[in-house]
């Protein structure tokens, strides 16, 4: 059984930037380690001498003509924006008091 | 309920073509038909306004004598994973209540360009993350077959609505299953393409390594006239298969029409068919190799014993690259964005309440468990093994496909299951998906017919064939087969079984 601790789960949720409420904190700290612990079933054939596999299909690189493309407006761009001032996105303080 | 909305799509296509019908009255017929039972399936998130207009701008160009695609005409309904500029797309988050893409996706382009009219598009678990469309953060939607039954999932939508008559084609999307499962619990048909098949520019990103949009309907020539629009080759998306592909439909009809196994090798997978799974749908299963061995068909046992760790490696390999994929969601470009009102708040505090009020449980628990796996210290005990996961399960896919034509195996371990029975239980959620999840690790394409109903619940259990990646053509030509044969057999196709919506089942003999 791998140990999670709340903490960690909080840690967790800082870097995913999502503000977990205490319950939630508790009820994953539990589910993360029941999880972990299913999951690392993957070390049991995963030896050093095998190679991983990133992408299910070989691909090389893809290159395309150096051309302007379709892109969108300024305006197309704004469209969906919770904020903006026509040309920009308008977001909150990016720095608090203490930084 | 309209006798159009019954009738296969490559019929309804020669109705249209000859003038026997117009789109308008296929269109009308299945808007119809949605009033009539959504309020019980609760298949689409959004019905399309302008689908009768689209339809008469189709039906006044062929009036005109404009040569139109064979497909003109036909309506269709679309997964909300996919970015449409005419409807609000939401790939089932609140996170995304409302949003109007700016432009379309590659798959939406085609479906344009072949005359088809959406109908709407359809629920799915939120972001494409669940089995059963319970995690949609919108509503649930029934199975027809037993409204109170799940209808698979992340494309439940989809499924639901070819199956319950409301659209006689539908989109989805499979990661892990999303196209298949949902075919298995309802009674129709999906078909998951070889990773690159057809182009993911404007799919709403789960995990881009796994991702694959397919179609979906009730048989398995219309499954292959979908496929034919929406595949090959797309610059916008650098996964995309260069090489042009050959007719599924051709290959499906060709089939259908003369059902012949002989020289067939199928593959059971012994990790597949094993006492963990529902005695009904191994009995259906056991059935359908012996149909399939009578005509012609030589059937191989196949060890591939990596297949027992798919789950845990696409636990580890999908919450990863999804944690990587939903970053975009920062309340900054589209969607939601919720400001704390105490005291001084960052952008960063912004992103976070944002991201807390908009993702549901399941996503949240992915997003957390994805950041696990990537952190510092951890990556190679997770990601890093889950990817040699990967190349193993390949290599048990190569060395099958050195003995045999296409591997068989049930769709899912059992028929539907009741709302709620998994919803607080993840591990046994996700191991729906033991079956599905090796196609999608490995990249090669998967189709889901129904096989049967099972006899202890009289629910449809669903076969999958698997071939090599690129021969996606080869599983339409046995998948037609075997379809014929089973109808032959029953003398019915499973989907024509469904009750209405809310009305019991029949008795299984």
């Amino acid at each position: 059984m791998s140990h999670i601790t709340p903490e960690q789960v909080r840690h967790l949720a800082t870097l995913a930037r999502i503000a977990l409420t205490e319950d939630e904190v508790n009820r994953l700290t539990g589910e993360l380690g029941a999880i972990v612990s299913a999951v690392e079933k993957v070390g049991e054939v995963a030896t050093p001498d095998v190679e991983p596999t990133s992408h299910p299909i070989p691909l090389g690189n893809v290159f395309r003509p150096d051309v302007v493309g379709d892109t969108l407006s300024t305006e197309q761009a704004m469209a969906g924006a919770p904020d903006h001032d026509g040309s920009r996105f308008r977001v909150t303080a990016i720095l608090g008091e203490e930084q | 309920m309209s006798e159009l909305t019954r009738l296969p799509a490559i019929e309804l296509q020669g109705l249209l073509n000859a003038g026997e019908v117009s789109s308008r009255e296929v269109t009308q017929a299945h808007l119809d038909r949605i009033s009539q039972v959504e309020g019980t399936v609760q298949a689409f998130l959004h019905v399309s306004e302008k689908a009768l207009g689209d339809a008469d701008d189709i039906d006044s160009r062929r009036a005109k004598g404009e040569q139109l695609p064979s497909t003109a005409g036909l309506p269709l309904a679309v997964k909300d994973v996919l970015c449409t500029t005419d409807m609000p797309t939401t790939a089932g988050s609140r996170i995304l209540e409302g949003w109007q893409p700016p432009y379309d996706a590659t798959v939406v382009s085609k479906y344009r360009a072949a005359g088809m009219v959406a109908l709407g598009k359809t629920n799915m678990d939120e972001f494409a993350m669940g089995s059963s469309t319970e995690h949609s953060g919108y509503h649930r939607t029934a199975n027809p077959w037993d409204v109170e039954r799940i209808p698979g999932g992340s494309g439940g939508g989809s499924a639901a609505a070819v199956s319950a008559f409301e659209a006689p084609l539908a989109l989805g999307s499979d990661t892990g299953g999303s196209i298949r499962q949902p075919a298995a619990v309802t009674g129709t048909v999906g078909f998951k393409p070889t990773y690159g098949g057809v182009s993911r520019y404007g799919v709403i990103a789960l995990a881009s390594s796994l991702d694959q949009v397919g179609p979906v309907a009730r048989s398995v020539v219309d499954t292959a006239l979908l496929h034919d629009v929406i595949a090959g080759h797309d610059a916008h998306d650098s996964t995309s298969i260069a090489s042009p592909w050959p007719s599924m439909l051709d290959a499906a009809v060709q089939s259908a029409a003369a059902p012949d196994l002989t020289g067939v090798k199928l593959g059971r997978v012994l990790q597949l068919d094993t006492e963990g799974f529902q005695p009904g749908v191994r009995q259906r299963f056991h059935e359908l190799l012996e149909l399939a061995s009578a005509h012609g068909a030589e059937i191989i046992d196949i060890d591939a014993p990596h297949f027992d760790y798919a789950v845990s490696a696409y636990y580890l390999i999908l919450p990863a690259e999804a944690s990587s994929n939903l970053a975009k969601y920062d309340s900054v470009r589209f969607g939601l964005r919720i400001t704390p009102q105490d005291g001084q708040v960052t952008v960063e505090d912004v992103m976070a309440a944002t991201r807390e009020a908009g993702f549901g449980d399941e996503v949240k628990r992915r997003i957390i468990l994805g950041t696990y796996a990537l952190s510092a210290g951890y990556y190679d005990a997770y990601y890093g093994k889950a990817q040699k996961v990967r190349t193993l399960i390949q290599q048990d896919f190569s060395h099958a496909f050195s003995q045999v034509d296409a591997l068989i195996t049930p769709t899912a371990p059992t028929t539907a299951f009741r709302f709620g029975e998994q919803l607080d239980d993840p591990l046994t959620m996700w191991a729906n998906d033991m079956t599905t999840i090796p196609a999608n690790l490995a990249g090669v394409p998967g189709l889901a017919l129904p096989m049967g109903l099972a006899p202890e619940d009289g629910l449809p259990v669903g076969a999958q064939l698997m071939a090599p990646a690129y021969e996606d053509q080869r599983l339409f030509r046995i998948g037609a087969a075997l379809e014929a044969l089973i109808v032959a057999r029953d003398g019915a196709h499973v989907s024509s079984l469904v009750p209405e919506p809310g009305q019991p089942r029949g008795e299984v003999g």
